[in-house]
């Protein structure tokens, strides 16, 4: 058999001798193979450059005093100013508003985890009557647009005293969280072999003891992941935490909306505010950067 | 088909580790002739997977070259090398039938359509997958893909060697024989480089012609199964070809004798020149092991028989030396037992490396 | 996995039951028992029947909000779909790049929806902001409060970057659990780019591209906070989606039964067309393997 006759085309910079032992052919080798710069790689950075334009706009706003902001165009604070910033921090109908949106979100990321767990465990281990419409019937909550339950939410919980609590929006944000939470914990749940279950009552483990002691390090992750969907979702959901709340719990992103139309225009202070809602987010990202990839495959691909 | 040449082939899979002297591949250098059917065997981590993807282009090497017959393919994509490789796990696409699985690596290489249906036709037929043709892949069972991968090796018959990376792990066990002398078979027919990598020494004695015993990103030795049986040039080959492996006794040099564990035992065929300060040992393989009454060899204690059906294997200790002999079923055991070497069975090794001795084989 | 029969798995189940009972079915019920009924107030209510559902389906403003919602939905899903895999596919597999572009990709995700909503506004005014300051600059004339195409491609685009990630997130999920055997097979079989693509990645994105194509239609059909922001629903009526119009007439015009009416067969429009999607896209990747269990 003939070899193809495509020619040896090797340049005579690529022919480095079989027997030279260099760091430089190794280099000049390695950097073939990768390229020095790919183009593909442009379309990340575009996109991330696209992302993080407008929440430049907005650090850069909060740094600038409104007169800077409404008389001169600038794309950098010419007199930076932290006065925005102490605005929010020394007013408790401000600062408060970060401390209720929280709290609730905490509880429900709580509540949701707590009631999704055991609900997940039977969903993955065990066919019982009804399950798959129950789950189906789950899922079909996440589906509900939040405008649709906004009101008979606040008649509901008018009747039970509960308007402008806290509990109360941790309480409706389940709506959408806990079938997530039972969604996702019942995809790593299915990825851990019912051996295990097995094993350990063989060995003599109750079921509590089993479920807190083994089941649960292994499913550590699911539940980190569970709990920051739950975050996720309860963080940044308006329409309803503004419709529960009065004062006491009104979560900072409806504090917002609200001042700024009662004092005229504040661009600084709105803006200070906007940039103080998206650092709980980056922090929470930041720690499950490892999980995210995996956390979006919601457990199974 | 191509005579595959590797020029002093060195690899690290990064400068770094390259610098800090960890290669995972040492250095190779040797030929795999055209039309060969060739085994590289070696214990996981060996580097055997790493020299597979240096011949098939999907790793370039960092130093060496890569020659087909005279032309140098180092840098040349796996592609432009016309090679087929058949990987550990089943790869199939998922969304083709069967058929049209067979049919893609030829109809990416504009293959008349004539010749493909051809070619496939007869690919389905050796698989035994006609039944399956126009299904779809993702359906099958894990034997079944693999035969699929098998066959998007095996239908581009114009390959310059078809390379082979422990296709077999996901098979049953019967059908493994049956694939392995379908492959025989398809080497006889179109006498294709084959180059089959795996750990299992059965795999490899049966399927190869030559087989390239690899340790610790080196080759060891390339030779027939003979070869590797009768005369390890290295501690390592003995000790992985052959079941039980090699005894290797450490041992000094006296003169034309080695003393091991006290007893003085003469060498077949002259003297060995052995570097001075040198570790040496001896090697015999435990079909070479007689057991005897004591006096007719040296004494021993016996451990344990272990009884494997057509013999059985006795674990020895000779003065603290553990020495494994197969013995045949039925055979007597002394109780007061001894052990004698057949002579011409001996081999010496310093630094676990065969010393040809003058004299030739005995 | 095979799963043993046990009915005590209920009492498992039951706080989750109880739990989306009272903060589902309980208002859900509400909405029933409001569509049904009118009122003038002081708590008084009278038996409507089906009338209010009928007036829902024959007015003109309930189906231009629905057509609005329906063309929004699918120009966010012709856009947001192919740009996430086209993403996706161009990351980074691994080394610290990775981490840094799933952080910075996924920061959007967690902006609380009026903060985006404030964010555009303020991005895109004439005035104040980097984009409509830039586009006056170019002689484009942009208004996004006076202009109902502007208005529309500013809430597009704000979607596309509020939402493109989690697209670009679910298909690298799906890309980075293929082994990479996958990709020397093709390179040896002479695959082109596009072949990888088509026969190896798309095939093995399928599971996620689903997730992400149904949650994306969800919330797009769903989306209330941020254009309400940013336009306020106009000018006009010309980005007044559903939810807007339906939070308009129970919270502005307090109609209550309209309102309830528009719930529940918003409601149903969404589980149809998930379910829809769902089952097209499930046959469109298991038809074969149905046919073979057929067989």
């Amino acid at each position: 058999m003939s070899v193809p006759t495509i020619a040896t085309s090797r340049a005579a910079a690529d022919g480095i001798p079989g027997s030279a032992h260099s760091e430089v052919a190794l280099k000049a080798r390695a950097s073939r193979r990768s390229g020095s710069f790919r183009p593909k790689a442009l379309i990340p950075i575009v996109y991330i450059l696209f992302l993080l334009l407008p929440i430049y706009w907005l650090v850069n706003m909060s740094f600038k005093t409104n007169v800077e902001i409404t008389n001169a165009f600038t794309l950098w604070p010419a007199n930076p100013t932290l006065r925005n910033y102490a605005v929010i921090f020394t007013d408790p109908s401000w600062y408060n508003g970060y401390i209720n949106s929280i709290i609730y979100v905490v509880l429900n990321m709580v509540i949701s985890v707590a009631v999704a767990l055991p609900a997940a465990y039977a969903f993955s281990r065990y066919r019982f009557l009804g399950d798959k419409h129950l789950f189906f019937w789950l899922l079909t909550n996440r589906m509900a647009p939040p405008a649709v339950f906004a009101l008979p939410f606040f008649q509901l919980y008018s009747a039970f005293g509960l308007i402008d609590t806290h509990i109360a929006v941790a309480l409706a944000h389940c709506l959408f969280n806990v079938p997530l939470a039972v969604w996702i914990l019942e995809g790593f749940m299915s990825g851990v072999p019912k051996e295990i279950d097995e094993t350990a009552y063989i060995d003599g483990y109750s079921f509590p003891r089993f479920f807190f002691k083994i089941f649960m390090p292994l499913i550590a992750s699911g539940v980190g992941v569970a709990a920051f969907f739950c975050f996720m979702f309860s963080w940044v959901e308006l329409l309803i935490a503004r419709t529960l709340t009065v004062t006491d719990a009104k979560p900072i992103s409806a504090i917002m909306t609200r001042t700024v139309s009662a004092s005229g225009m504040d661009w600084g202070v709105l803006a200070a505010a906007g940039v103080l809602t998206i650092i709980p987010g980056a922090i929470v990202i930041w720690f499950v950067r490892n999980y995210i990839a995996k956390g979006f495959a919601l457990g199974r691909v | 088909m191509a005579r595959i040449r590797l020029d002093h082939i060195r690899h690290a899979y990064s400068p770094e580790l390259a610098k800090a002297g960890n290669y995972a591949l040492r250095e190779v250098d040797h030929a795999f002739e055209d039309g060969g059917a060739y085994a590289l065997l070696g214990p996981s981590g060996c580097g055997k997977t790493t020299l597979l993807n240096i011949i098939s282009g999907l790793l370039t090497p960092s130093e060496g070259q890569v020659r087909f017959d005279d032309r140098d393919v180092t840098t040349l994509s796996p592609e432009a090398r016309n090679i087929a490789q058949v990987f550990q796990f089943p790869v199939i696409y998922d969304t083709m039938t069967v058929r049209e699985n067979l049919a893609f690596p030829l109809r990416n290489r504009k293959v008349p359509q004539a010749e493909i249906a051809r070619r496939v036709d007869d690919m389905l037929k050796r698989l035994r997958l006609e039944t399956r043709a126009d299904r779809k892949a993702r359906g099958l069972t894990a034997d079944e893909k693999q035969k699929i991968s098998l066959g998007r090796g095996l239908v581009r018959s114009d390959v310059n060697a078809i390379l082979f990376d422990e296709p077999l792990t996901v098979i049953d066990p019967h059908m493994k024989w049956q694939l392995r002398s379908e492959l025989k078979e398809l080497h006889r027919e179109f006498a294709m480089t084959m180059i089959y990598v795996t750990h299992d020494q059965t795999e490899a004695l049966t399927f190869a012609d030559k087989v390239v015993v690899m340790y610790d990103g080196e080759v060891v030795q390339i030779g027939t199964p003979e070869e590797l049986f009768e005369r390890p040039k290295h501690t390592f080959v003995g000790y992985f070809i052959g079941s039980p492996g090699m005894n290797v006794l450490p041992c000094e040099m006296d003169g034309d004798a080695v003393v091991v564990a006290g007893h003085r035992l003469a060498l077949a065929g002259g003297r060995a020149n052995t570097a001075s300060g040198a570790r040496i040992e001896l090697g015999i393989r435990p079909e070479f092991v007689r057991v005897v009454e004591r006096g007719g060899g040296l004494p021993a204690e016996i451990e344990k028989v272990e009884d494997v059906g057509s013999e059985r294997i006795v674990r020895a200790r000779l003065g603290g030396l553990p020495v494994s002999a197969i013995v045949a079923e039925g055979q007597p055991l002394p109780a007061d037992a001894a052990l004698a070497f057949e002579p011409g069975a001996l081999n010496l090794y310093a630094d676990s490396r065969l010393v040809e001795r003058t004299g030739g084989r005995a | 996995m095979e799963k043993t029969w046990n009915n005590k798995a209920w009492f498992f189940v039951l706080p989750v039951l109880l739990l989306v009972a009272f903060s589902a079915v309980i208002p859900l019920m509400t909405v029933v028992n409001y569509s049904v009924q009118d009122t003038f107030g002081n708590n008084e209510f009278f038996w409507a029947g089906t009338d209010w559902f009928t007036e829902l389906l024959g007015s003109a403003r309930f189906h231009d909000a629905l057509i609005r919602n329906l063309v929004f939905s699918a120009i966010i899903l012709a856009i947001e779909v192919p740009l996430g895999i086209l993403v996706a596919l161009a990351m980074p597999k691994k080394g610290i790049w990775v981490s840094v572009c799933l952080v910075l990709m996924a920061l959007p995700l967690l902006i609380p929806w009026n903060v985006v909503g404030t964010i555009w506004q303020v991005f895109g005014r004439t005035d104040i902001g980097l984009l409509g300051y830039s586009m006056r600059a170019l002689g484009i004339d942009y208004n996004y409060v006076q202009d109902p195409i502007d208005a529309w491609v500013t809430v597009i685009v704000m979607d596309v970057w509020h939402w493109t990630s989690l697209v670009v997130l679910l298909c690298y999920a799906g890309l980075v659990s293929i082994p990479d055997a996958y990709y020397q097979a093709a390179k040896i079989d002479g695959a082109s780019r596009w072949a990888v693509f088509r026969y190896i990645q798309l095939p093995k994105m399928g599971r996620v591209l689903l997730i992400a194509v149904l949650l994306r239609f969800m919330d797009s059909f769903m989306i209330y906070t941020e254009p309400f922001v940013v336009t306020g629903g106009g000018p006009g009526n010309s980005t007044t989606f559903l939810s807007i119009d339906l939070v308009k007439m129970a919270v502005g015009q307090f109609d209550l039964g309209p309102a309830a009416a528009m719930s529940l067969v918003y409601f149903l429009i969404i589980l149809l067309l998930s379910w829809v999607f769902y089952t097209v896209m499930e046959n469109a990747g298991r038809d074969r393997a149905v046919k073979e269990t057929a067989e």
